[in-house]
């Protein structure tokens, strides 16, 4: 790796940088002033040629790092894990967005429904207690029963509406679900770039000093690679053909293998 | 009749459960995940099991192999309910022996539809 590159260089360049030192302590003690002068260009020729190499091992390294931001065996194939991420809150944004516009809309439907029944219920029963007080005439009686049948007949109706809507509100809650376990994906993914980032300034940092550079890939097991984990929802379904979008696609394929 | 439903978000179970109960199944348990699932399907004596696969500790199809695998709960009537929908995995799992597969997100008629279904080969 990168980092065992640059330590074999500066060790060599160490070992010649000593060699060519005696030498020169050597020519000067002999007053051969000009291959002194010679040495010492041969020594920064070292140095620079050292300095490049490094340089170029940095490159390399700094490379290597970036292309881990991008994402591994993604199914498109391209895309940084940002792109992900974003993909990801998207969907979250938009499951949400649904789920509450469905749950809103369920309400402003019950709303009326379940006010129309208190509303009529306590009119009737006044003209019930009235009834039971004697106060009501005979055709105040038959128009009464009439009211009261309209009424069954009505909130009959008008509840098995409501128990429809309470029950399209549960499932409306199903996005925290599907939300939630994106959102965990994401969170995964930004403590591994911190930590590659972290990694990136500490090689910054080693720039100076052109020595020591650590550069640790970080090794993310890959969970596609266990068949047993589940991957959590698919962001594009209707895009990738080896994901069933929708029920009916799961239905035929199950009765493809004999279901 | 009695379900244990295993899912690692509470409000899915709560969904599955209330679901569940529309269809006149009022006799039903949660587990977060096969860990916990395992052990009371093992001690327990439930007829129908709905799993959801992504969870932690022991995803859904570790535990539809584990239950496959046991002596006493092999003939365990198994839905799941996920997220999952590569083909693969759906194959896994048709092979691991699942009884039904209902993708999220899904509809109570869907749910409905699966149950019966599951009943109908159970019963027949």
């Amino acid at each position: 790796m990168a980092d065992a590159d640059i330590k074999n260089s500066n060790n060599e360049f160490a070992k010649l940088f000593s060699e060519k030192a005696n030498e020169l302590m050597g020519r000067l003690e002999n007053n051969d002033l000009a291959g002194a002068v010679g040495l010492i260009q041969d020594l920064q020729q070292v140095r620079d040629e050292n300095l490049y190499q490094e340089i170029g091992q940095l490159t390399r390294a700094l490379h290597e790092s970036i292309k881990n931001f991008k994402l591994d065996g993604d199914s498109k194939g391209a895309g940084s894990e940002i792109d992900g991420a974003h993909e990801g809150l998207q969907y979250v944004v938009e499951m949400t967005a649904k789920a509450a516009n469905k749950t809103m809309d369920k309400v402003d439907e019950s709303m009326p429904l379940s006010e129309a029944i208190a509303s009529e219920a306590s009119e009737i029963h006044q003209e019930w207690n009235r009834f039971l007080n004697k106060d009501l005439s005979a055709d105040e009686f038959r128009e009464l029963t009439k009211r009261i049948n309209t009424f069954l007949e009505n909130t009959d109706k008008n509840t098995r509406k409501l128990n429809g809507n309470l029950s399209d509100i549960l499932l409306a809650q199903d996005f925290q679900d599907l939300t939630g376990q994106v959102i965990q994906r994401i969170t995964t993914m930004v403590t591994d770039v911190e930590a590659r980032l972290v990694n990136l300034v500490a090689m910054a940092g080693h720039v100076d000093q052109m020595t020591g550079i650590k550069h640790s890939v970080v090794d993310t097991p890959d969970e596609i690679d266990d068949p047993n984990k589940g991957v959590g929802p698919q962001l594009n379904a209707e895009d990738n053909e080896d994901v069933a979008s929708d029920q009916d696609d799961v239905d035929d394929l199950l009765s493809s293998l004999g279901f | 009749m009695k379900i244990l439903v295993v899912d690692d978000f509470s409000t899915m179970r709560r969904i599955i459960k209330n679901l569940l109960r529309d269809l006149g199944f009022t006799n039903t348990q949660e587990a977060d995940d096969g860990n916990t699932a395992l052990p009371m399907l093992q001690s327990g004596d439930f007829d129908f099991l709905v799993t959801d696969w992504n969870m932690p500790g022991m995803t859904g199809i570790e535990l539809l192999k584990h239950v496959r695998e046991d002596e006493r709960l092999k003939k365990l009537p198994v839905l799941m309910v996920t997220a999952e929908a590569k083909r693969d995995q759906i194959v896994a799992a048709a092979q691991a022996g699942v009884n039904g597969y209902v993708i999220k997100p899904f509809t109570a008629a869907v749910l409905k539809e699966k149950i019966e279904k599951i009943f109908e080969r159970v019963d027949g």
